[in-house]
Order: structure tokens, then C-alpha cells, then sequence
């Protein structure tokens, strides 16, 4: 995992978004992306409050063995907002979303170059502690994977792997957990029942309060409603909203109108590129790049 | 019904069967039936074994009663028998050998599954199955002469020399014996157990471990996730393992020494419920004696249903009722 000098940013990434110094500089004002905020922060705009970009990756390459995944991707995720990536199966979406709290080490032979950074901390520096990084980017997959354990047990798992033993305490952030989820009314009465009883879309809601447990700063979601029907769908769409008032969404998804639906920011990539980012509105209205208007239009993916 | 759909939506009637289709409702029938009733061939066999031993201890279970399970005298001269010594034999002999197999199996099961190198982890599975499949009488001949020397010269001096504090590790040593034949059972069943331990473990969906690790588990907090949501599974091949401990009979008449008497020591030589019968059988003149034998394999029999129920109720504890033991997801 050496950065790779040789490799050459991609001339499809826009400079629209310009890498910068990391720092709490308030640098904010030439951004496309959070130019209208979602959550209203009276005075934000000149109090210089904390680093305004959350993620950032810079000309970043990710290579399984021979196979290139991520070409040159440059992409800034501000705080408290829901970006979503969108683009064909393949494209290496998946890929960039695990880059961010470095999933992809589990595969053997992946090899990556440029620079990721949580908060202006380079992720794949040699000193970074995986563990602690997975703690403050909290993952959310596909497919709802509950432990076989009771409703309590799942999510206090993230605390007590942080060594909180003392159970008022884990009873407390179960609650608030469960609570910011969406699923306390639901669940409230059966903490101790098996996890695996509750239908898909509540699992997927369990998945997202057990990463919310540990209070991670970011939230990464890889097509969280992928396996869910419709109102399953719109109650996890619902919550994404609530909770980029407190994290810092990123959300891969292959459904278009859910990118719409939800995001502040879109990006979209091809065949490992970053090909382009904006604010939603404006990139599903009037996308600058010809491959955004026919993906967006259906002409393929 | 593909009729219905084929129709239309008009109200048109049902056509009427062909005659292919009633052929084949036919077949699908006597196919059904076949299958039932090769399934109520399990049935007929259990029934009819239980039938036959009953009948067979009958004469043993009159005369003797409780003191049959009770008493440790076992006299076929004065037609005096009782089988406790046996029933120790068999419980003590099994309990030691889970004790050596279980940690042993289910260790192998986790390297295999979760930390070899996937060839190697195939090449020693292989080898593994390979192990369960060398008939009991080897293992017997395999104990007596290999390891019984070697427990006798060198291991049991040592337990007696510095355990011997312990009432376990008490007396002489032979060799032969209930720590002979607690080893040779488990190396008998640790195969059994890390095989079916580690078929299990694969079948545990990887979404489970990336899961813990998204959550900041180390690797070991993580494999320990899929050891717990993998028990069940693990303790049903505990509980195989066990059932074929419980009636190994070759290995253990072998080994174990063969004498009737209850010792605290597990250097002292016994006898198990498989191998008194296994004994004894051929030279049971009297009707009593040839029943009281008869009983021993009903007891045995009793034994196991009893210990096959008593863990599935286990594994229903502590599952919570769950039905989704490994590999179902």
C-alpha cells in the first residue's frame, strides 16, 4: 500500500473540485456541493467551524492484483450531508465506498496509490489503527447482516468491543441507538429476542443503529435498501435524511431516483473513474458530462 | 394451474385432464407413496429393535429389577449381575474422550476453515476424513500396542509422580485402561468433529465477520462471532461425536482392561457397557445370563436416546428456539 507516483490524475476529474490543504480553514464558499445546506447552521458560513469536508480521497488508485478499480479518484464528501455514488454494476462504486474505512484489506493482492483522509487524517498512513478508523466510519451493507444474537446483544456489540461493561450505560446508548434508527418504538419490548425474527427492513434498521452505537462520524451505506421492498425502502431513504443532521452520509446506490430522492451531492463513475460530481439537482438536470446524460437518461448501465 | 392461465381471461370452462395428465398425477403418487414408505422403514427397523431387546431382557428385567442398575456385583456363576460398573465404564471412558476431542476438533475445525491457506485447509480435511474411515479394530491394535506402552513407561509414572495427589491419577500403571481407551475414543471422533465443525464454519456467511470488522472487531473478535453464531452446529457434531464414543465397542474391549470394578482412577483398567456384551456374548450359557446381557444393550440403547435428546434440548437452550442453525443463511 505505497502511493504511486507514476499514476497520472484521470482528465475527466472536474476541477470543480479542487483538492486543498486539509485544516479548518472555511474555505467553503467556492464549493458546488453543500452551496445550499440542508441543515441550517446560522452563522456557519463565518464561524469557520470544523472542517467543512468530512472525506476526501485524492487521485486515489486501487488496484485487485493486475485489475485497476479506482482510476486517479478525486472526490471531497462534506459533514452533515448524503452524498450518493451512482453508476453501472462494476463501475468500482462499492470499491471507493470500503476504501473509506478500508474494508477492501480483506481481499488479498489489493494494492492502492494517492491519498484517503477522514477528517484530514490519511487513512492508509502506516500509524492509522484500522480498529479506530472502523470505528468512526460505520458501514451499512447490502444485504441486512444482524449477528444471531437477541436485538441488546447486536447493538451493543460495537460498545463492548469499545470495553463499556457497565449496563445502565449500555442499556442507555442501546436506547439512543435504537431511537435515531427509527426502531425503538418497534423493538422496545423485545430487546432480548433473537435479532434474526425482525423482518428485512427492520434488520437493515438494527444494522444501521448497531453502527450508529459507537458513534462513528461518517456512515458509509453500500446499497442499504437493495433487498428491501418499497416501504422498507422509503423508511431507510427517511432515515438517511434524519441522520446527516448528526453524520456524514455516503451511500452507494444503483437506483437513481433514490439518489435523487436523498442526496445533496451525486457522483457518478465509470469503469473505475470519477467521471462527474455536483450537486444532485444540477447533475440529473443539466449533467456537464456527456456519459452522465446517457447513464442518467438510460442509454446504458 | 396452467390450464386456468392458458384459457384466457374469458370464463371459459376447465378443459378437461388429458390423458397424459392423468398418467402423470398417477405417477407423482405411487412416487410419493414409494418414498413414504421407505421412510417408514426407519420407522419398523427402530420399533423392531426395541421390540427384540425388550423381549430378550425380559427374563433379566423380571428377576433382577433395579438392582440390575444399581448393583456392581457381576456373578454369572450365581447368576448375579449387576451392570453398574458397566454403565460407569461407558459414561467415563465417552466423557473423557469428549474432554480431549472436543478442543482438540473444534481447534483443527477453526484453523482449516478460517486460517489456513484455503489448499491446505482442503489437503488436511482430506486427511482428516481419511481418519474416520480406518476401521475400529486398527485403532484397537494401535492403542494396545503403541500407546499402551507408552502411557505405561512413561506418561502414567509421570501422572502418578506428580498428580498423583489426585484420586484421577491414583494406583498402577498398566497401560491398559480407562486413559487408554478415553484416547483412543477421541482420536476416533475428533475426525468426525472436524469435519462436520468445519463444513459448518464455512457455511457461515462472510457477511457475519465483515460485519464485526466494519464495527472495528480485531480478526480474533470477529472468527469469535462466527464461533458463536456457528454453536450450534458445532455442538450437534459434539453430540455425533459422542453418540459414536458411547457405542464404540473394538477398540474399547481392546484397551480398557476389562474388569468390573468402579475406580476413581483413570489409570485403572474397566469395562464398558459395548464391551461386556461384546465379551461375553459368546459364552452366555443361562437364559439369565444371555438376559442380563440383553439388558445392557437396552440400557446402552436407552443411554444414547436419552443423551441425543438431552442435547438437542441443549442446543435449543441455547439457541433460544432459533431455527437457523448454520448454513442456512
Amino acid at each position: 500500500m505505497v502511493a504511486d507516483p507514476s499514476v497520472k490524475p484521470s482528465p475527466t476529474i472536474r476541477t470543480e473540485l479542487p483538492s486543498r490543504p486539509a485544516g479548518p480553514s472555511g474555505d467553503g464558499e467556492d464549493r458546488r456541493g453543500p452551496a445550499a445546506p440542508a441543515t441550517p447552521e446560522p452563522g456557519a458560513m463565518h464561524a469557520a467551524p470544523a472542517p467543512q469536508i468530512r472525506l476526501r480521497t485524492h487521485a486515489f488508485d486501487l488496484f485487485y492484483g493486475a485489475h485497476q478499480a479506482l482510476k486517479a479518484v478525486t472526490l471531497e464528501v462534506p459533514s452533515h450531508s448524503v452524498t450518493a455514488i451512482i453508476g453501472p454494476s462494476g463501475c468500482g462504486k462499492s470499491t471507493l465506498l470500503r476504501a473509506f474505512n478500508r474494508m477492501n484489506d480483506l481481499i488479498p493482492g489489493v494494492r492502492v496509490g494517492g491519498r484517503v483522509e477522514l477528517s484530514g487524517n490519511d487513512v492508509y498512513a502506516p500509524a492509522t489503527d484500522v480498529v479506530e478508523l472502523r470505528r468512526r466510519v460505520g458501514m451499512v451493507f447490502q444485504r441486512p447482516n444482524p449477528f444471531p444474537k437477541s436485538i441488546f446483544d447486536n447493538v451493543a456489540f460495537g460498545l463492548r468491543l469499545l470495553g463499556v461493561r457497565d449496563r445502565g450505560e449500555l442499556e442507555a446508548r442501546v436506547e439512543q441507538s435504537l431511537r435515531r434508527a427509527a426502531l425503538w418504538d418497534e423493538v422496545r419490548d423485545r430487546l432480548g429476542r433473537s435479532a434474526l425474527a425482525l423482518s428485512g427492513g427492520q434488520q437493515q434498521r438494527l444494522c444501521i443503529a448497531r453502527a450508529l452505537a459507537v458513534e462513528p462520524e461518517v456512515l458509509l451505506m453500500d446499497e442499504p435498501a437493495s433487498a428491501l421492498d418499497p416501504t422498507a425502502t422509503a423508511r431507510i431513504e427517511e432515515l438517511a435524511l434524519e441522520l446527516k443532521a448528526r453524520y456524514t452520509i455516503l451511500v452507494v446506490t444503483h437506483n437513481m431516483q433514490q439518489a435523487a430522492r436523498i442526496s445533496d451531492l451525486t457522483a457518478f463513475m465509470l469503469q473505475g473513474e470519477l467521471i462527474e460530481v455536483g450537486e444532485t439537482r444540477a447533475l440529473f438536470t443539466r449533467p456537464r458530462q456527456k456519459l452522465t446524460e446517457d447513464y442518467i437518461t438510460g442509454r446504458f448501465g | 394451474m396452467s390450464t386456468a392461465l392458458t384459457a384466457g381471461a374469458a370464463a371459459s370452462p376447465m378443459r378437461p385432464a388429458t390423458a397424459r395428465r392423468r398418467l402423470s398425477r398417477l405417477a407423482d403418487q405411487v412416487h410419493q407413496r414409494a418414498l413414504g414408505a421407505t421412510a417408514l422403514l426407519v420407522f419398523l427397523a427402530v420399533g423392531l429393535i426395541v421390540f427384540e431387546v425388550v423381549r430378550g431382557s425380559a427374563p433379566a428385567l423380571g428377576t433382577l429389577g433395579w438392582r440390575f442398575l444399581i448393583g456392581t456385583e457381576w456373578d454369572p456363576v450365581a447368576d448375579h449381575y449387576g451392570a453398574l460398573p458397566y454403565l460407569f465404564g461407558t459414561l467415563v471412558s465417552s466423557a473423557l474422550a469428549m474432554v480431549m476431542a472436543v478442543p482438540l476438533g473444534v481447534g483443527t475445525a477453526v484453523y482449516l476453515a478460517e486460517l489456513a491457506p484455503p489448499r491446505v485447509g482442503a489437503v488436511v480435511a482430506f486427511v482428516v476424513e481419511l481418519l474416520a474411515s480406518i476401521p475400529s479394530i486398527v485403532y484397537g491394535i494401535w492403542g494396545l500396542f503403541v500407546l499402551a506402552p507408552f502411557l505405561r513407561s512413561l506418561v502414567e509414572p509421570w501422572l502418578i509422580a506428580h498428580l498423583g495427589f489426585l484420586p484421577l491419577f491414583q494406583g498402577f500403571p498398566f497401560g491398559i485402561g480407562m486413559l487408554n481407551a478415553g484416547i483412543v475414543l477421541a482420536v476416533m471422533v475428533v475426525p468426525t468433529i472436524v469435519s462436520l465443525a468445519r463444513e459448518i464454519l464455512l457455511a457461515m456467511p462472510g457477511s457475519l465477520r465483515e460485519a464485526a470488522l466494519a464495527l472495528g472487531a480485531t480478526r480474533a473478535e470477529g472468527l469469535g462471532v462466527l464461533l458463536d453464531a456457528a454453536r450450534p452446529g458445532i455442538l450437534g457434531a459434539a453430540i455425533l461425536a459422542l453418540g459414536r464414543a458411547l457405542g464404540e465397542t473394538m477398540a474399547v474391549t481392546m484397551v480398557i482392561g476389562n474388569t468390573n470394578r468402579i475406580s476413581a482412577s483413570l489409570l485403572a483398567p474397566g469395562s464398558t457397557m459395548a464391551s461386556v456384551i461384546a465379551n461375553e456374548f459368546t459364552e452366555a450359557t443361562g437364559q439369565l445370563y444371555l438376559s442380563a446381557l440383553t439388558e445392557i444393550a437396552l440400557v446402552l440403547f436407552a443411554l444414547t436416546v436419552v443423551i441425543n435428546a438431552l442435547a438437542r434440548l441443549l442446543v435449543l437452550w441455547t439457541t433460544g428456539g432459533r431455527r437457523d442453525v448454520a448454513g442456512s443463511a
